[in-house]
Formats: structure tokens, C-alpha cells, sequence
């Protein structure tokens, strides 16, 4: 579409490229979000049988790869902790430390029933689901989510970030 | 030596302490009187014909109900001779506790502290019996048949204090 007053040429929503330049015009929170979805690096982090199927899905045949996914051992260099199966009372403190030693921003993906919700572990040991001490983003609900479920909500999660304006700033 | 022999020699050594030999699909159980079960162990591991070197598992199980309500399960395996014999003592519910093997197999010490800490049967002689899994201020356990299953009313000991940070979250302030 041209803009008949500048010139300029819209190729997406918000996104105008000047002609015969190397040039885009475009919102900062565009460019921004754009490089964070672009490239959300998971945390490492299994708990249970879940942890399986997010290991199947950073594998060659679903490849998380293609979305810039790249499993790190570290929470100082993740930007997504996944939380991948049954989160008992006594790992809750822990997975809340990996959470903590992640730098911002940063998000967290609860992964399977019992992550969502407990699942069928309603019991004296058992968080009954993660949002309970953890700040969730989006929960892929399943026993265990196939890599389709959990590749689903990694684009979800992706869309979440694109319409991101001053979430992480220092103005928040 | 196949295990029934074993269980006959065992039989033969502690003629008193027998209650049941109980044979099924090639695999042998023996339950004992638990008053000399570090006894009957130290034979079992000592006995150049036997040599059960190898304690698989030691564990605990709760027969509600009945008179001798738990037994500790102990499944032994010779390396050597590579035959296996699994071997029960009767604990009665008003006197839970049986003597400690680990003086026998010293990988027998957590397995204790374990059966200990689901069940609340006390290893007499143990090196250190202390709750193993649960905060060591955790009241009951655990796998008890009637213990309720979403246990007492005190929250985990740190998890309340887990929720209370997690109050505090920036991230769930946010309009975003």
C-alpha cells in the first residue's frame, strides 16, 4: 500500500519501509518485542515425565530450533522456564530460585495438568498448580502436552510479547 | 542354590523364627519373627553358600488391619551365585519398630530412615534416625494407610512463605 502524501510503503502492520533505501520505519516496542520473541532461550529444567516430551520437542524431529529456542543449562542465560511436570512442595523453593536467578525479562510456561493445576495430585505434597508461588504466562494444558501442544504455546507465548509496551522497563 | 533351598536353610538355622514360606513363580518370600531379623540377615550375607551381598531394596508395607499390621520387606541378591530371596518381618501396630541391618549392608541406612519416615517404624540400632523426605517437623506418615491424603493441617514447612513472595512479584502488577 503506498502512502501517497511520503512515499512510504507499508509491508506489515506498523512497519513502513522507505523506497529505494535501506530504511524501515516502525515503533521501537516493535523492534524490541521482535528480537525478544524472535529468540526466547528455555531454561533446562524438568521435573517429570512432561520434561520427556519438552525434550522431544527440542529434538530433531519437532525442533524448537526453528523458533530460535535453544535450551540453555544455565537461569543466568534463560528467558523462558518451562515448568515441565509435577511440582512438589518440597522442589517449589528450588524452582523458585531458577525463577529468581533468571535476569528480565523473563517468562515462565506451565507445561502439563499437574504444572496448570496439580492434576489428580491433590495431596499433601503436591503444589496445586505453579501459579500458586510462580507468575505464569501461559499454561499448556495436556498429561503430557504432545510437542504440538507445547510448540502451540510457545507461539502463544509469542504473541503475548509482541503486543508487549514498557512491560519490563525501569518506568513499569 | 535355588531359593527355596535357601529358605530351608534359613529354616533349619532359626527354626523358631519361621512364620511362612511363601513360594510363587520361582521367586521365594520368607516371613520372619522380627525379634532376631539382624540375625537372620547377618546368616544370609555371611553364609558361604548363600552370600547375599546385595541388598536390592529395603522397604515398608502397611497391612491395615491386621493384627501384625507392617512389615519391612527386605529383597536380597547374591552377586556371586546371582539368586535372590525375599524376606518380610511381622511388626505388630502397637510396638512399631524392628532392629536395624545396617550393620549388615550399609546401603540399608537411607532405606531405614525411609521406611521410617513413610511408616514411623523405628530401626532400633540405627546410626541416625532422623526423617529422610518430610521437614524433620512433620507431624504423622505419610503412607500410612489411614492417613488422610491431604495431610494435617499445617502447611509444608517454607511453602507458605513461598506464596507470601510471590505476593510481592512485580510482574503481576503490570498492565500490559
Amino acid at each position: 500500500m503506498n502512502d501517497q502524501n511520503t512515499g512510504l510503503i507499508e509491508v506489515e502492520e506498523g512497519i513502513k519501509i522507505v523506497p529505494g533505501t535501506n530504511a524501515i520505519l516502525t515503533t521501537l516496542d516493535n523492534v524490541v518485542n521482535w528480537g525478544r520473541k524472535s529468540s526466547l532461550w528455555g531454561m533446562t529444567f524438568g521435573l517429570a515425565c512432561c520434561a520427556i516430551e519438552m525434550m522431544t520437542s527440542g529434538a530433531s524431529h519437532y525442533d524448537l530450533d526453528r523458533f530460535g529456542i535453544i535450551f540453555r543449562a544455565s537461569p543466568r542465560q534463560s528467558d523462558v522456564l518451562i515448568i515441565a511436570g509435577t511440582v512438589t512442595k518440597k522442589m517449589a523453593p528450588i524452582v523458585r530460585r531458577v525463577y529468581d536467578q533468571m535476569p528480565e525479562p523473563r517468562y515462565v510456561i506451565a507445561m502439563g495438568s499437574c504444572a496448570c493445576t496439580g492434576n489428580i495430585y491433590n495431596t499433601y505434597a503436591v503444589v496445586q498448580g505453579c501459579d500458586t508461588f510462580l507468575p505464569v504466562d501461559v499454561y499448556v494444558p495436556g498429561c503430557p502436552p504432545r510437542p504440538e501442544a507445547l510448540m502451540d504455546g510457545i507461539i502463544k507465548l509469542q504473541e503475548k510479547i509482541a503486543k508487549e509496551h514498557l512491560r519490563w522497563s525501569r518506568w513499569r | 542354590m535355588g531359593p527355596l533351598d535357601i529358605a530351608e536353610k534359613i529354616k533349619d538355622k532359626f527354626p523358631g523364627e519361621i512364620i511362612e514360606i511363601t513360594p510363587f513363580r520361582d521367586q521365594v518370600s520368607v516371613s520372619v519373627k522380627r525379634d532376631k531379623v539382624t540375625a537372620i540377615c547377618r546368616f544370609l550375607f555371611d553364609d558361604p553358600d548363600i552370600q547375599m551381598n546385595y541388598l536390592s531394596d529395603l522397604c515398608g508395607v502397611d497391612y491395615s488391619g491386621r493384627r501384625l499390621r507392617f512389615e519391612v520387606v527386605y529383597n536380597l541378591y547374591s552377586l556371586k551365585y546371582r539368586h535372590a530371596i525375599r524376606l518380610k518381618a511381622l511388626i505388630p501396630e502397637d510396638d512399631p519398630s524392628i532392629d536395624s541391618v545396617v550393620s549388615v549392608w550399609s546401603g540399608a541406612n537411607w532405606h531405614e530412615r525411609e521406611t521410617y519416615d513413610m511408616f514411623g517404624i523405628v530401626f532400633k540400632g540405627h546410626p541416625d534416625m532422623r526423617r529422610i523426605l518430610m521437614p524433620s517437623d512433620w507431624e504423622g506418615f505419610p503412607l500410612r494407610k489411614d492417613y488422610p491424603l491431604k495431610g494435617p493441617e499445617t502447611e509444608y514447612k517454607g511453602f507458605e512463605e513461598l506464596k507470601e513472595m510471590h505476593t510481592h512479584d512485580n510482574e503481576w502488577k503490570v498492565k500490559s
